[in-house]
C-alpha cells in the first residue's frame, strides 16, 4: 500500500547524500564529497535514570556569521538561555520553512518543560554550539573534543543534538 | 552538513561515556555515519523538533528523544516520529533540484 503520493519504487525519505552528489557531478565537480562513514558506533547507557541526569542541548546554529560561534565551538548558560540563535550560512530549506521559532531546531523551552515535570533531573549549565564544518577533520579533532571537555566540566550525563 | 557535525560529535560523546540522541531530518547522513540513538522526522530541513510554534508536536519530538536515551540497548537504533509535513511534498523535489537556475536551497 502507498499514500500521500509516495512512489514505492523510491524511498521514502530525501537522500541528501545522493541529490547532493548528483547535484554536483550534473555541474561537472567529478569528485564527491566522501561522507563520513564508520562501521563501528560507540554506546553509551544512560548511568543513571533520566529524572537524575543532567542533560545539555547542542546545536549548529550560532550567533551570527561574523561572530566567533561561527567558527569555534561556544557555550551558553542554560540560566539565561538565548531567545533567538542565527541560522544564516547553514543548509536548510528557505523555501519550505522558516527558523524563527527557537525550539523547532533548539528547544531549550520545552527541555525546561521536561524538567519542571520531574522526567528530566537538571539542565546542564551550559548549552553548547559547533560549527558545522566540510572538514571532518577540524570536527573531530577540534571541536568535538573541546565539547567533551566542556561537558565533563559539567558534569553531563546525556546530549540532545540537533542539527539544522 | 550539520547533520554530518552533529553526528561526529555525538560519536565523540558516546565513546567517552555521555549517552547521546540526535534529533535530525537528514536520515541518510546520520545513518551512513553511524550514531547510538536517532529520532528521524521527516521533515524539511530547518525544524527537526517540530514545526514552528507546534508546542505539542515540538513537545512530543523531544519527548521521544528523551524516551530513546532510556530505552535504546544498541547502538544505531533510530526511531521515525509519526508526524508529515504536508499532504503535498514538492519539498523533497525542490533540494538540490538540478536545473539551469542553480540550487532551489540557498546554501550560504
Amino acid at each position: 500500500m502507498s499514500g500521500r503520493g509516495v512512489d514505492p519504487t523510491h524511498r521514502t525519505f530525501v537522500s541528501y547524500i545522493d541529490k547532493s552528489r548528483e547535484y554536483y557531478l550534473a555541474r561537472g565537480y567529478g569528485n564527491p564529497y566522501r561522507w563520513a562513514y564508520f562501521d563501528e558506533v560507540p554506546f553509551a547507557s544512560l548511568q543513571r535514570p533520566l529524572s537524575q541526569s543532567v542533560v545539555t542541548l547542542i546545536t549548529t546554529a550560532h550567533e551570527g556569521v561574523d561572530a566567533p560561534s561561527f567558527r569555534s565551538a561556544y557555550s551558553i548558560p542554560s540560566e539565561s538561555a538565548p531567545v533567538s540563535l542565527h541560522t544564516d550560512g547553514l543548509f536548510w530549506d528557505r523555501l519550505a520553512t522558516h527558523t524563527e521559532d527557537l525550539d523547532s531546531f533548539f528547544p531549550v523551552h520545552r527541555l525546561e518543560e521536561f524538567v519542571r515535570a520531574g522526567r528530566i533531573g537538571h539542565l546542564a549549565r551550559r548549552f553548547h554550539g559547533v560549527p558545522t564544518e566540510y572538514s571532518q577533520r577540524k570536527t573531530i579533532e577540534r571541536d568535538a573534543p573541546e565539547v567533551l571537555r566542556r561537558c565533563q566540566e559539567d558534569g553531563v550525563d546525556a546530549a540532545l543534538l540537533v542539527p539544522l | 552538513m550539520c547533520h554530518q557535525t552533529v553526528s561526529l560529535v555525538a560519536r565523540h560523546l558516546e565513546a567517552h561515556g555521555i549517552a547521546t540522541v540526535i534529533l535530525g531530518s537528514a536520515r541518510d547522513i546520520v545513518e551512513h555515519c553511524g550514531v547510538a540513538r536517532f529520532v528521524f522526522t521527516d521533515f524539511p530541513l530547518g525544524n527537526p523538533c517540530g514545526k514552528p510554534c507546534d508546542v505539542a508536536m515540538q513537545r512530543a519530538i523531544v519527548g521521544l528523544g528523551l524516551d530513546l536515551l532510556e530505552s535504546a540497548r544498541a547502538p544505531r537504533t533510530t526511531v521515525q516520529t509519526p508526524f508529515v509535513w504536508s499532504e503535498e511534498q514538492p519539498w523533497r523535489d525542490n533540494y538540490m533540484r538540478i536545473e539551469p537556475a542553480g540550487p532551489s536551497v540557498a546554501t550560504s
